[in-house]
């Protein structure tokens, strides 16, 4: 296999990009390609599945096969594509709207019947296609288009939420910690069974500028000043936690797949019927 | 159809189970739901001895989707459902259309709006099966009266699917998927499946959406040497993003057109007592039962009444319709609903004939005698 570069992943003719100046969409999107390099992944055994929202249009610049679903579907397209031929990469791009507000039912029970997929959610606190209305991800009083009070619903911790499903992969990184987060996308690929990588990322155009961030580089600031390690979040207390990014990785195990679990029920059924045990009535 | 012939006693719901196997389909997804229920049973326990995947998701959304995954990876795919699920599928069946990706999906028809009578045999889906998903598109329905049907018309079912890159919504009713009947299996000539058609071009030429000679582009799956970009965004030939006016009108005629054109080779009727029938009965379903029994009582009493009983429903059989219409001197149209398939005849009939319907939405069938008073209603008009 002849080395890969992140550009063999990339249509090139498709930038400049359709996200904003300072969106971290680019960031994560990066990060994946060169994953794809650095794993030597086939394009053509490569299956890339999104949603709706801007972090949706991904697909649009990668050079595998693609589908492009409905807003919180992502992962039901995706099981049924991995189930069907489980050979097949599959990875899930989804945003905090769609994979964890319209689409969270499909969330918990992609992770706890554990197929085989990495699924990438980009949190950027809001949905930014549609103008910046509040999500499950939105911090309690910050403000959005649709929270101009200030938000008074509380946010999920997605990778609690995940690792209690029984994902046996989940991690988080952000845009500001690109080197980390190239780490847990790799790691995330090469897992057997369900991956789920929150990236902490910025809509400057949205939830930056409602919250005092206007620039990019301010909401990145925001981010790197209120990330924390799990070891680091561990000596402080759940008041100092609030408001906090913990960076990390919550759960690596190792989990049966569903595919392979499959696999073994059809072995016995196609044993049993060659021995004449099952009747495959016609 | 060729060779040994079986005999079984079988349930409608099981003989459309058993019919998309025969058929070549090898992945279900779908939540279960009374009465179609047993079609989720029996797929759980039938594909993986067939090698196939059985997989229950957490909604009808998640198992429309999964259907269309799997089949774009491959498989020939199906769900089956009814009332509720069917309205929760509606989105994602729209990403069939606009992805053009082959599926199967059974709507064994229960009592609604909502949760309804829960269970109980309804007709109240027929337009819905044809406009349910937003925006404009064609789409194949069919519809079985019998369980020998539910078997030889599920077949083919997933062959217009598979020739025309499109879902195809299986149009039954609780009466035909827990009768229980006799029914004859013949096994299947190779010949008789249709599979999709395969691109044939260098990898590096194939656009996903570029319409071939036969008027469907060719579908190549996930995981081989052709790179495929589906999407539920109106796109160009390549399946990338294209919001060009003359670019979506092009897409979104096709997806009608495809279905329009090709209707002389999707419409099936059946045909009985018709030749010189001054009445005539338009059903479809389970209807159909009782409008042959009528037809035999009002035999003997001497009156020529036929049947045209429609089995694909959408493309609406206009051109068979218009013949009856042009040939009898009224129409009794029985649903088990306030009345929608009547309103087709009514568009397409163009003489000044009576036409009534019979409906009933209280979860009973429809009586014979029922019909029958309807005839002689319409008889009385002519006088
Ligand atoms: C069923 C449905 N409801 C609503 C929408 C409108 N919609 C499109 S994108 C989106 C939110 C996207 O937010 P997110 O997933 O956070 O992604 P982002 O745009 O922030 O990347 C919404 C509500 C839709 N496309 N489909
Ligand atoms: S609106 Fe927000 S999420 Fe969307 S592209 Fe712009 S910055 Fe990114």
């Amino acid at each position: 296999m002849p080395k890969m570069k992140m550009e063999d992943y990339l249509i090139e003719k498709k930038l400049p990009f359709f996200w904003c100046a300072g969106c971290g969409d680019g960031i994560v999107l990066s990060s994946i390609l060169k994953s794809f390099a650095n794993l030597g992944y086939d394009r053509k055994n490569t299956v890339v599945v999104t949603g709706i929202g801007c972090w949706g249009k991904a697909d649009d610049y990668i050079n595998t096969h693609t589908f492009h679903g409905t807003h919180g579907r992502a992962l039901a397209f995706a099981t049924g594509i991995k189930l069907a031929n489980p050979k097949l990469n599959v990875i899930v791009l989804m945003g905090d709207g769609d994979g964890a507000t319209i689409g969270g039912n499909h969330l918990i029970h992609a992770a706890r019947r554990n197929v085989d997929i990495t699924a990438i959610l980009v949190n950027n606190f809001n949905y930014g296609m549609t103008g910046g209305q509040y999500s499950g991800t939105t911090p309690e009083e910050s403000y959005t288009i649709t929270s101009r009070y200030g938000h008074i619903e509380p946010s999920f911790d997605l990778c609690n939420l995940v690792e209690a499903a029984g994902a046996p992969y989940v991690a988080r990184g952000s845009v500001y910690h690109v080197v980390q987060l190239q780490k847990f996308i790799e790691e995330g690929l090469q897992k057997k069974g369900f991956s789920f990588i929150e990236v902490i990322s910025t809509c400057p155009t949205h939830f930056g500028r409602l919250n005092g961030m206007k620039k990019a580089p301010d909401i990145m600031r925001w981010i790197k000043d209120n990330s924390v390690s799990i070891a680091a979040a561990e000596k402080l207390s759940p008041e100092e936690l609030e408001k906090k990014f913990v960076l990390g990785k919550f759960a690596d195990r190792d989990i049966p797949d569903y595919s392979t679990k499959y696999q073994a029920i059809i072995d016995k059924c196609t044993a049993k019927a060659a021995k004449g045990g099952v009747t495959i009535e016609r | 159809m060729k060779g040994s012939n079986k005999v079984r006693f079988m349930q409608g719901n099981e003989a459309m189970a058993e019919g998309a196997f025969a058929a070549g389909a090898r992945f279900y997804a779908g939540y279960p739901i009374t009465p179609s229920s047993e079609i989720a049973e029996i797929s759980a326990r039938r594909l993986p001895q067939l090698g196939g995947v059985y997989v229950q998701m957490e909604d009808e959304l998640g198992s429309m989707a999964a259907i269309i995954g799997a089949s774009a990876a491959g498989k020939k795919s199906f769900t089956a459902t009814s009332g509720p699920g069917f309205s929760l599928m509606q989105e994602n069946l729209g990403v069939a259309v606009m992805a053009e990706v082959p599926c199967v999906i059974i709507n064994v028809q229960r009592s609604g709006p909502s949760t309804g009578l829960a269970t109980k045999p309804a007709q109240g889906d027929f337009m819905q099966s044809r406009w349910g998903t937003h925006g404009d598109h064609g789409i194949i329905v069919i519809s079985p009266s019998t369980v020998e049907d539910c078997y030889y018309l599920m077949i083919k079912a997933f062959n217009f699917s598979e020739k025309y890159r499109t879902p195809v919504v299986f149009l039954a009713d609780e009466i035909i998927g827990h009768l229980q009947e006799r029914v004859v299996i013949n096994d299947i000539d190779p010949e008789d499946i249709v599979t999709r058609e395969l691109p044939s071009c260098d990898p590096e030429d194939y656009k996903p959406f570029e319409i071939g000679e036969s008027g469907i582009a060719p579908l190549a799956y996930y995981g081989s040497e052709y790179i495929v970009r589906l999407t539920s965004s109106t796109h160009d030939e390549s399946g990338y993003s294209n919001s060009k006016p003359e670019n979506a009108d092009k897409f979104i005629r096709h997806y009608t057109d495809k279905i329009e054109k090709n209707k002389k080779d999707i419409t099936i009727v059946r045909k009985y007592n018709l030749e010189d029938a001054d009445y005539a009965i338009i059903t479809f379903g389970c209807t159909t039962r009782s409008a042959l029994e009528a037809v035999e009582i009002l035999k003997a009493e001497g009156k020529k009444v036929g049947i045209l009983q429609l089995v694909t429903l959408w493309p609406f059989a206009d051109d068979e319709v218009l013949e009856v219409c042009n040939q009898v001197k009224g129409v009794v149209v029985p649903e088990l609903n306030l009345g929608q398939l009547i309103r087709e005849v009514e568009r397409v009939n163009k003489k000044n004939i009576p036409i009534v319907g019979v409906n009933k939405v209280n979860s009973l069938s429809i009586h014979p005698n029922e019909i029958i008073d309807k005839i002689r209603e319409v008889e009385k008009c002519q006088r």
